[in-house]
């Protein structure tokens, strides 16, 4: 792919709003894990064993903003789980667009866990294939599949990837 | 059975208090562990592998295991579902690494030992010698050296298998109860694979099985349960088990998101609850009957899951004596349509490593772990619902945990 091919303005954008992602889960913002998607949006975080095997299951699926939004409000108000802080870290983010104002995305991820009395470990690492559009101005996610290669889950897996 | 059988060699003795004491060392001791292997995963019985779904045509395998022993289930060229070790007769390898695949023949990496998709031994290289020099000795005989073959029972597409050739049928073992709750399920129509997914509990596997033998705690601990009534305490429910008390089911139904004189001590019930989206919890009635719940638990290690329209397979792998992995395959009917398929796709956000549900079970087992470990000499207290392990027609009771205990007691002479 010849390096022009990309508008510059776009990369800027598309890394902001994955720095802006990694930063509302980080932080633990869980409220406005949601806005970054549109309102129709898909999301999964599924084992890369099902995706290359056409298989549909995930282990977390939203099929719908309104579903993130559930899965936040059990996040807040309703599962039991140790505390733990979690790390993004997003790379090699590959853009391609797509027509009518479509932008397809590929990155790399790896999601780090700290519990209070282990070394921080690899809760979950793998690719995300990404659709994102453009809404209101923004730059949106409109389906995100976090593809992992970790296929043995360490524990639980509570917060989103 | 006695608390102190003959045969118990190692310096552990169960409490005097019977089945309703469970002491912590057993989840902790890599002697028992080992014991366990041999006598309950290798012994006399039926441990399930895999579903004859995940290997449809001739050719297919699937790795699984027996206990902690790995294993390779296959489809041989006449339909047929094999299971045998994955350790080459020779040198030990395990040799097949891939989880799923199709093959005409395994050959180990290392001395390119082949074996047939029934386990037999089919090539020894070099078996001869070069010019006459080396070999196998002249009484080698191929046949002698197939794989270790387990014993498979195929229930209407759930794999079993077991090391013991004289292991009592599968039905006898099941008993009719237990039988009729899987044929509930494995009722003879074609399966369709949904996907699997695996975790690593860092906890014993016991601690697990125990899990889904005790309603008393699904009644408290899971909001998502209690306040959608997917499972609850002042529902009409049981907990049976077959003849024997290894085997255990609990049955439940659905109950309406509403507090009653039943519910004042369920603290975490959520009476206003309401989802965003509230398609991830609205089941379509697919069985005879009003029972909307039903979790088996079968002998040594497999938990059968039906929660509204979410059917999995839950195996316990361990993994040493303080972790195990719980490995997940979800499923459907062929027949199903795309609206099914969905319908069972995000009632599957409720289990599994992320699952709304079950992150409470695995963190909770976690933090057992995390503690009894370091207190071999306590026990665990298992008095709800009585000293007994008879059936109970509710849930506020541990009585099949203590039946597993009666019978793990005998199995393992403790």
């Amino acid at each position: 792919m010849s390096k022009s091919s990309i508008d510059p303005d776009l990369r800027f954008e598309v890394e902001d709003l994955y720095a802006e992602y990694a930063d509302v889960l980080d932080t633990e913002q869980f409220e406005r894990w949601p806005e970054l998607f549109t309102d129709d949006a898909f999301y999964d975080v599924i084992p890369r064993e099902n995706y290359e095997r056409d298989m549909p299951l995930a282990i977390m699926r939203c099929e719908s903003r309104a579903m993130m939004q559930d899965r936040v409000r059990a996040i807040r108000e309703t599962l039991m789980f140790e505390p733990r802080y979690i790390r993004h870290l997003i790379s090699s983010i590959r853009i391609r667009p797509e027509g009518d104002g479509m932008v397809s995305v590929t990155a790399n991820y790896a999601v780090l866990e700290t519990l209070m009395d282990e070394m921080t470990k690899v809760l979950n690492a793998g690719r995300y294939v990404d659709k994102l559009v453009r809404e209101d101005g923004e730059l949106r996610f409109k389906e995100k599949r976090c593809v992992y290669d970790s296929s043995v889950v360490p524990n639980s897996l509570v917060y989103p990837v | 059975m006695t608390a102190t059988a003959t045969d118990n060699k190692m310096d552990r003795r169960w409490p005097e208090a019977g089945v309703h004491h469970v002491p912590y060392w057993i989840y902790t001791d890599a002697e028992i562990y080992q014991r366990e292997m041999e006598r309950i995963f290798c012994g006399k019985s039926w441990n399930y592998v895999a579903l004859a779904a995940e290997v449809p045509n001739p050719g297919d395998y699937k790795r699984s295991w027996v206990g902690d022993r790995p294993v390779v289930v296959t489809r041989d060229q006449d339909g047929e579902i094999n299971v045998f070790v994955n350790r080459c007769a020779h040198r030990g390898v395990q040799f097949c690494k891939h989880n799923y695949g199709n093959t005409k023949d395994f050959i180990c990496p290392y001395h390119q030992w082949t074996y047939d998709l029934k386990g037999d031994l089919i090539g020894v290289p070099l078996r001869r010698g070069i010019k006459k020099k080396g070999g196998m000795p002249d009484d080698f005989k191929r046949e002698e050296h197939g794989l270790d073959v387990l014993k498979v029972h195929n229930h209407n597409g759930a794999i079993f298998a077991t090391f013991d050739h004289d292991t009592e049928s599968y039905e006898d073992f099941l008993g009719e109860t237990i039988y009729g709750f899987m044929d509930r399920i494995f009722d003879g129509r074609e399966l369709k694979i949904l996907g699997n997914s695996r975790q690593l509990i860092p906890s014993n596997w016991k601690l697990m099985f125990e899990n889904l033998k005790d309603p008393y705690h699904a009644t408290l601990l899971h909001v998502f349960l209690i306040s959608f009534g997917l499972f609850r305490g002042d529902m009409k429910s049981a907990s049976v088990m077959d003849e024997s008390g290894r085997h255990a089911a609990l049955v439940n139904r659905r109950g309406e998101q509403k507090a009653n004189e039943g519910t004042t001590e369920m603290t975490r019930m959520k009476e206003d609850y309401l989802l965003a989206d509230p398609r991830l919890i609205q089941p379509e009635k697919e069985y005879d009957g009003d029972v909307t719940v039903i979790m088996q638990t079968l002998w040594p290690n497999l938990i059968m899951q039906q929660q509204s329209n979410s059917l999995a397979m839950r195996h316990i792998i361990p993994r040493g004596p303080e972790n195990f992995e719980l490995a997940w395959t979800f499923f459907g009917y062929a027949d199903d349509d795309e609206e099914m398929d969905n319908r069972r796709l995000r009632q599957a956000n409720l289990m599994g490593p992320a699952g709304l549900v079950s992150i409470d079970d695995s963190e909770v087992l976690k933090m057992s772990q995390d503690s009894i470990a370091f207190y071999p000499e306590k026990d665990g207290l298992y008095e709800m619902g009585g000293r007994g392990t008879e059936d109970h027609d509710h849930i506020v009771t541990e009585t099949a945990i203590r039946a597993f205990y009666k019978v793990y007691r005998e199995v393992m002479g403790l």
